[in-house]
């Protein structure tokens, strides 16, 4: 019967894979408008605020440490020096990022044709590592995010643009991911979509329910609950170490760092903020 | 012979005593309404307040409605029993986490719980 279930299932998911024709800047309009119809007064623009740009109160205090407080700037610096230093052949992640710091984040997420896959930020910056005879680093937090976070510095300001290409496996990835974050999950039965879309601008306790369109734009995050936890006081965090802690709030079973599944949903999600402005590394509490 | 504060104190634990013998069930299902408050309150197992007002409780959610008039709301307490243990079964897309359904409360404390939230 499991048996059954599974190939009728395998076959209604690859209908629905190649009759609908993947379609992420009209997905990302649709969320968009729904937002902005929910949110009198907030813009698009401002969405990628999260969930400051619903509170005043809150975000005056957030723009605060922004602006003049910045916990996060030593460890920015952090990930130019890494950027920046030769590997031990000599060469350094220039050889594989391009002379310009500031144009590498925005190519980010991506289908990569050749591997069939979506590639990330973080994943490159591993494999250009790695290419060179380094070692990988974590891929959850600590350098590998300190560089992602210099170069999401180095792009603010310009505009996410993630590009599902006419390739049947491109378009059933994002439609994975897009499935990952409309689906039900964890003992709490809760999908991505219950908490930042339908639900979105509500309180959870004493939290305020972010909005999904202007989540990626300011990721890697420096997050205050992280920074106290950490030895180090460093609270930055890749998206799928968020991705990690969101599964374990509603009680799943996380899904492995840079696998298939989180890259897939960085995929969806990212792109659910194509026109918005990149504004990482952001501060949240 | 003892003395008059000790006397008073055999009268009042004599009187306690009675007093409990006569209303053992009245006490337990007080004891049930205590219970079942602390597990709604508690964070791990009800969290209630995660997503409903309910008066006594400190910052509270809003997703979902203040538990209030919860016996005009529910006149049948067993269909509060029902929502608490699988909302799904009402509105397969609420953000109501099924508690009974999923394990992440036994029958008894679903039943403490609804105790609890019927006398709010």
């Amino acid at each position: 019967m499991r048996k059954y279930m599974s190939v009728l299932l395998a076959a209604s998911v690859s209908l629905a894979t190649t009759n609908v024709l993947a379609d992420n800047n009209a997905d990302a309009q649709e969320l968009k408008d729904y937002f902005i119809k929910k949110f009198p007064g907030v813009t698009t623009d401002a969405l990628v605020n999260g969930a400051y740009a619903l509170d005043e109160g809150l975000y005056m205090q957030w723009q605060d440490v922004e602006e003049n407080f910045p916990p996060y700037e030593d460890f920015v610096a952090k990930g130019e020096e890494i950027y920046n230093t030769p590997f031990a052949n000599g060469k350094s992640f220039a050889s594989c990022f391009g002379d310009d710091p500031s144009a590498v984040r925005v190519k980010y997420p991506h289908w990569d044709s050749e591997t069939q896959k979506v590639v990330t930020l973080e994943g490159d910056i591993n494999k250009c590592l790695q290419d060179n005879g380094e070692k990988p680093l974590k891929s959850k937090k600590g350098s590998l995010a300190h560089v992602s976070a210099y170069l999401a510095f180095e792009a603010r300001g310009q505009k996410v643009n993630v590009v599902v290409p006419d390739d049947p496996k491109a378009k059933e990835a994002y439609e994975q991911g897009k499935q990952f974050f409309y689906a039900k999950r964890g003992q709490l039965n809760l999908s991505c979509a219950d908490c930042h879309v339908y639900q979105a601008g509500m309180y959870v306790r004493a939290d305020l329910l972010s909005p999904a369109v202007g989540h990626t734009t300011h990721f890697p995050v420096w997050r205050r609950k992280w920074q106290l936890a950490d030895k180090n006081e460093d609270g930055f965090g890749t998206l799928h170490r968020r991705y990690d802690g969101c599964n374990k709030q509603v009680r799943a079973k996380p899904f492995k760092n840079q696998g298939e599944e989180y890259r897939n949903l960085e995929f969806f999600h990212a792109s659910m903020s194509n026109g918005l402005e990149i504004n990482g590394p952001g501060y949240r509490k | 012979m003892t003395k008059p504060s000790q006397r008073i104190a055999i009268l009042l634990s004599a009187l306690v005593l009675s007093t409990g013998l006569l209303s053992t069930a009245a006490m337990a299902a007080d004891d049930a309404v205590a219970q079942g408050k602390q597990l709604a309150f508690d964070r791990k197992k009800g969290n209630c307040l995660g997503c409903h007002a309910i008066e006594g409780g400190e910052l509270p959610g809003n997703i979902g409605p203040p538990l209030i008039a919860m016996k005009a709301r529910f006149p049948d307490k067993k269909k509060l029993y029902d929502q608490i243990w699988d909302a799904t079964a009402r509105n397969p897309m609420t953000a109501m986490p099924p508690f009974g359904k999923h394990g992440a409360l036994s029958d008894k404390q679903v039943e403490l719980i609804t105790e609890y939230i019927y006398t709010l």
